[in-house]
C-alpha cells in the first residue's frame, strides 16, 4: 500500500433484475497514484459508470448487488465501511462530477448556497467563511463576477457555466480524488474545451487525482496519464497513454482506434468497422465478451484470458490470448475481415439484382 | 422524374431562408414580444449526388434549417428551390407531393420510430402514405429493404424495442429510403450512437448514397465525422452561415476564426499531438439568438474582434480559393489550425 491512492481490485457489481442478473462490471481491478490522470473508456453499457458508482457507493441495493472484490482508498476497503464513514468521504475526500449539469444542480438553491454545504458539512465552517471561500471557489473555475453570481440560481446559468459550479462542488473540499463521469458529453465542443481544460488545471493546481469516464479517445488522449479500455464489464487493456495510443494490444483497442474518423489523417472513403454490437451482459458469452466481434478470435478465446502484463513492459496490461502484432495474426484477421465483409456485400448485391425501383415499376 | 434526372447539377438550392419564431406572452391574448431568429438569412446549394455537411453547436440553427427544407416550419422568407419548384411558397396537394422527393433522418432512433409498429409496417408506411406500390408488392419492397441498410429480412414482424441503437437507425434510414427520395436530410444520424456503431452506419450512409445517387445534407456537430462525409461544408453561427466551402480547403485554410476555433477544440485521439497542439479555447457561450449580437455576431467570443466587427456586420462573400465563402472582415489573416 501507500503507492496507490485508490486500488480497485476484481470488483464486482451485478443488477438483478427479472430475467436474471445482468454482470454490470465484472472482475474489474485498476489503481489510481496520487496526482495521477486515469482515462476509462468504453462504449455506453461496458460498466464505466456503474464501476464509478460502486466506488462511491452510490448505487442502491437492490437492484445492485456488490458481488465482490474490493475498493481500497486511504487504507480502507471503501466496500466494508459504515455508511457514517461513507458519507464523509464522499464530498470530502473524493469528488464527482456527473454527465449532465442540468440535472445535477438543486433548482431551488442559489449556487452559492449548493457550494457553501459541501463546505460546511465535511469542513464545519461558518457561514462567512463558506460564503467567501465559495467565491474564491468560483472564481478558480472561471466565472465572472464571481461575488454577485453565488446568489444566482442553477437556471440562470447555461450548460457550460452549471458544469463549472460542478467542478467547484466537487472540488471545494480539496478532495484527493476526482472522479468526472462523462464530464463534458452533454456540452459543446468548444464548450468541452472550456472545461477540459479548467478540470486539468485546476487538477494539477490542487495536485489532485482524476479518474475520468469516457467513451471519446480523443478526450483521453488529451489529459490523461493512464487510460483503461473496458468492455462488457471487463477490462480489456490498460497502459500509459501514450503507450495505448502508440502500441495497442488488444483487438478491441485497436478496433476502436480505427473507426472514429480523425482530423488529423487522411481522409479514407470507408471507415473500418467492429461488426456486430456488444453482448447482452444477461447471457455474457463464455470466455472473452468480445469474442463473437474479433476478427482474431480463435477456439481459446472461449476461455477469458487474464488481464497480464506484457513481457517486458510492467505498465501495460492486456486480455488477449492472441499477440496483435504478429504478422501472421494480422493476416489470418485481415482474411476473416474481408470474407466476412464479402459475405455481406454478395448477400445485398443479390437482393439489389432483384430489386426493381419503385418509380421505374409506374 | 426523367427529366429531371438529367437537367442542372443543382439539386437544391436555399436562398435566403430565414425562420423566426416569434416569441409571445400571456394566455389569452397573446402578443408577441421578440423573435427568436433562429435561422436568419441563410443561402447555399446542393449538387445532385453530392453530400453538404452542416456543422455548427447546439443553438446555432443547424436542425432547423433540415426541418424548414422538409417544410416541417414554414419559413419566414426566403426560397427553397427543389429543382424548378419552390417548397417555401407550396401548400397542400402540391407540398405532399413535393415530399415524396425529400426525406429525413432523425437523431433519436429511440424516439422517432413508434413502438407500436412492427418494423415492417414502419419501413411501409409511407408507401402506403405516396401509393408507391401495393400488397405483396410491399412487402417484397420491404424486405428488400432491410437486407439493404444489413438487417435480416426475418426481421420484419418485430417490434423497435427488440433492436439496439445502431439497428433502429438502419430501419429509420430504409424508412426514409422506401420511396426513393432523390434528396435525404440526416440531422444527427450518429450522435446518439456509440463509437463502434457510428462506423457502420456512416459506412452504410455512404454505400447507399453510390447506389442509389442520394443527396444528403448531412447536420452534426461533430467536424471530424462530418470531414468523413461530406464534400463541401458549411459552419454555422447564430442563424447564419459563416463560412462554406470544399471540404478540404476548409480543413486546411478556415477562412472564419470561429471555424478555426471549432477545429481546434476537437480532441484528437493521440497523444503526441494533442500534447503539442494550440487550443483556441473561446471564452463564454453561444449568445441567445433573441438578442443576436451587433455588427458580426461572432465578435463577442471572437479572439480577432476589432472595432469595426462590432459595429459593421461583415458580408458573407466568395473569398480566395475555389467556392470558398466567409463572413469576416479579417478573413486573410486567419491562419490554418496547428
Amino acid at each position: 500500500m501507500g503507492e496507490y491512492l485508490l486500488e480497485v481490485q476484481d470488483l464486482k457489481t451485478y443488477f438483478k433484475v427479472k430475467a436474471g442478473k445482468v454482470r454490470a462490471v465484472d472482475g474489474v481491478s485498476f489503481a489510481i497514484k496520487p496526482g495521477e490522470k486515469l482515462g476509462v473508456v468504453g462504449e455506453s453499457g461496458c460498466g464505466k459508470s456503474v464501476t464509478a458508482l460502486s466506488i462511491m457507493r452510490l448505487l442502491p441495493q437492490p437492484p445492485a448487488e456488490m458481488a465482490g472484490g474490493s475498493v481500497l482508498f486511504d487504507d480502507q476497503d471503501l466496500l466494508d465501511v459504515p455508511e457514517s464513514t461513507m458519507r464523509k468521504i464522499r464530498g470530502g475526500k473524493i469528488g464527482m462530477i456527473f454527465q449532465d449539469p442540468m440535472t445535477c444542480l438543486n433548482p431551488t438553491m442559489t449556487v452559492g448556497k449548493q457550494i457553501g454545504e459541501a463546505l460546511r458539512i465535511h469542513l464545519k465552517v461558518s457561514k462567512d467563511e463558506a460564503q467567501k471561500r465559495a467565491i474564491s471557489l468560483l472564481e478558480q473555475v472561471g466565472i465572472p463576477a464571481a461575488a454577485e453570481r453565488i446568489n444566482s440560481y442553477p437556471h440562470q446559468f447555461s450548460g457550460g457555466m452549471r458544469q463549472r459550479v460542478m467542478i467547484a462542488i466537487a472540488l471545494a473540499c480539496n478532495p484527493k480524488l476526482l472522479i468526472a463521469d462523462e464530464p463534458t458529453t452533454a456540452l459543446d465542443v468548444t464548450v468541452q474545451a472550456q472545461i477540459l481544460e479548467l478540470i486539468n488545471g485546476v487538477c494539477s493546481d490542487f495536485g489532485t487525482a482524476v479518474m475520468i469516464i469516457t467513451h471519446d479517445l480523443g478526450v483521453v488522449a488529451g489529459m490523461t496519464d493512464r487510460v483503461v479500455v473496458m468492455y462488457a464489464g471487463k477490462v480489456m487493456e490498460t497502459a500509459p497513454t501514450d503507450e495505448l495510443f502508440a502500441n495497442p494490444r488488444h483487438p478491441y483497442t485497436l478496433g476502436l482506434l480505427s473507426s472514429v474518423p480523425r482530423l488529423d489523417e487522411v481522409r479514407h472513403s470507408q471507415l473500418r468497422t467492429i461488426e456486430g454490437a456488444p453482448p447482452d451482459l444477461l447471457k455474457p458469452p463464455p470466455g472473452c465478451p468480445f469474442m463473437p466481434r474479433c476478427a482474431f478470435a480463435r477456439a481459446i478465446c472461449r476461455t477469458m484470458p487474464p488481464l497480464e502484463a506484457l513481457p517486458g513492459n510492467s505498465a501495460h496490461f492486456k486480455a488477449c490470448w492472441v499477440d496483435v502484432t504478429d504478422p501472421q495474426e494480422q493476416a489470418y484477421a485481415e482474411k476473416r475481415r474481408q470474407t466476412r465483409i464479402e459475405k455481406v456485400l454478395a448477400a445485398t448485391n443479390a437482393q439489389l439484382a432483384s430489386t426493381q425501383p419503385v418509380s421505374e415499376e409506374k | 422524374m426523367a427529366e429531371t434526372l438529367v437537367a442542372s447539377k443543382t439539386l437544391v438550392d436555399v436562398r435566403d431562408l430565414k425562420m423566426h419564431f416569434p416569441l409571445t406572452q400571456g394566455i389569452l391574448f397573446q402578443r408577441v414580444i421578440g423573435y427568436i431568429r433562429a435561422v436568419d438569412g441563410v443561402t447555399f446549394s446542393i449538387e445532385r449526388g453530392q453530400t453538404m455537411g452542416l456543422v455548427g453547436e447546439s443553438g446555432s440553427g443547424k436542425t432547423t434549417i433540415g426541418r424548414t427544407i422538409v417544410r416541417l416550419y414554414k419559413p419566414t422568407a426566403g426560397q427553397i428551390m427543389f429543382g424548378d419548384e419552390d417548397l417555401a411558397s407550396m401548400g397542400g396537394e402540391e407540398l405532399r407531393r413535393a415530399r415524396q422527393r425529400v426525406q429525413m433522418i432523425f437523431q433519436d432512433p429511440f424516439a422517432s420510430l413508434n413502438p407500436r409498429y412492427t418494423i415492417g409496417s414502419l419501413i411501409a408506411e409511407p408507401m402506403h402514405i405516396y401509393k408507391v406500390a401495393s400488397g405483396a408488392e410491399i412487402r417484397d419492397r420491404t424486405t428488400e429493404l432491410l437486407s439493404v441498410v444489413g438487417l435480416r429480412p426475418e426481421y420484419i414482424d418485430r417490434y423497435p424495442h427488440e433492436f439496439s441503437g445502431g439497428q433502429r437507425q438502419r430501419i429509420a434510414v430504409a424508412r426514409a429510403l422506401s420511396i426513393n427520395p432523390e434528396f435525404v436530410i440526416a440531422d444527427e444520424p450518429v450522435s446518439a450512437l456509440d463509437v463502434s456503431i457510428r462506423a457502420q452506419v456512416l459506412n452504410l450512409l455512404q454505400r447507399l448514397q453510390q447506389q442509389f445517387n442520394l443527396t444528403y445534407l448531412f447536420v452534426s456537430h461533430d467536424l471530424s465525422v462530418v470531414r468523413h462525409v461530406a464534400d463541401r461544408i458549411a459552419v454555422m453561427y447564430l442563424g447564419k452561415i459563416v463560412e462554406l466551402s470544399d471540404r478540404d480547403e476548409l480543413y486546411a485554410a478556415p477562412k472564419h476564426p470561429y471555424t478555426k476555433a471549432l477545429l481546434s477544440a476537437i480532441p484528437i485521439p493521440d497523444p503526441q499531438i494533442e500534447k503539442h497542439r494550440k487550443r483556441i479555447i473561446l471564452s463564454g457561450d453561444l449568445p441567445s439568438p433573441i438578442n443576436i449580437p451587433s455588427g458580426c455576431r461572432f465578435h463577442t467570443r471572437c479572439p480577432m474582434a476589432q472595432e469595426i466587427c462590432r459595429e459593421v456586420e461583415p458580408v458573407y462573400e466568395a473569398k480566395e480559393g475555389r467556392e470558398h465563402y466567409a463572413a469576416c472582415h479579417f478573413s486573410e489573416f486567419v491562419t490554418p489550425v496547428d
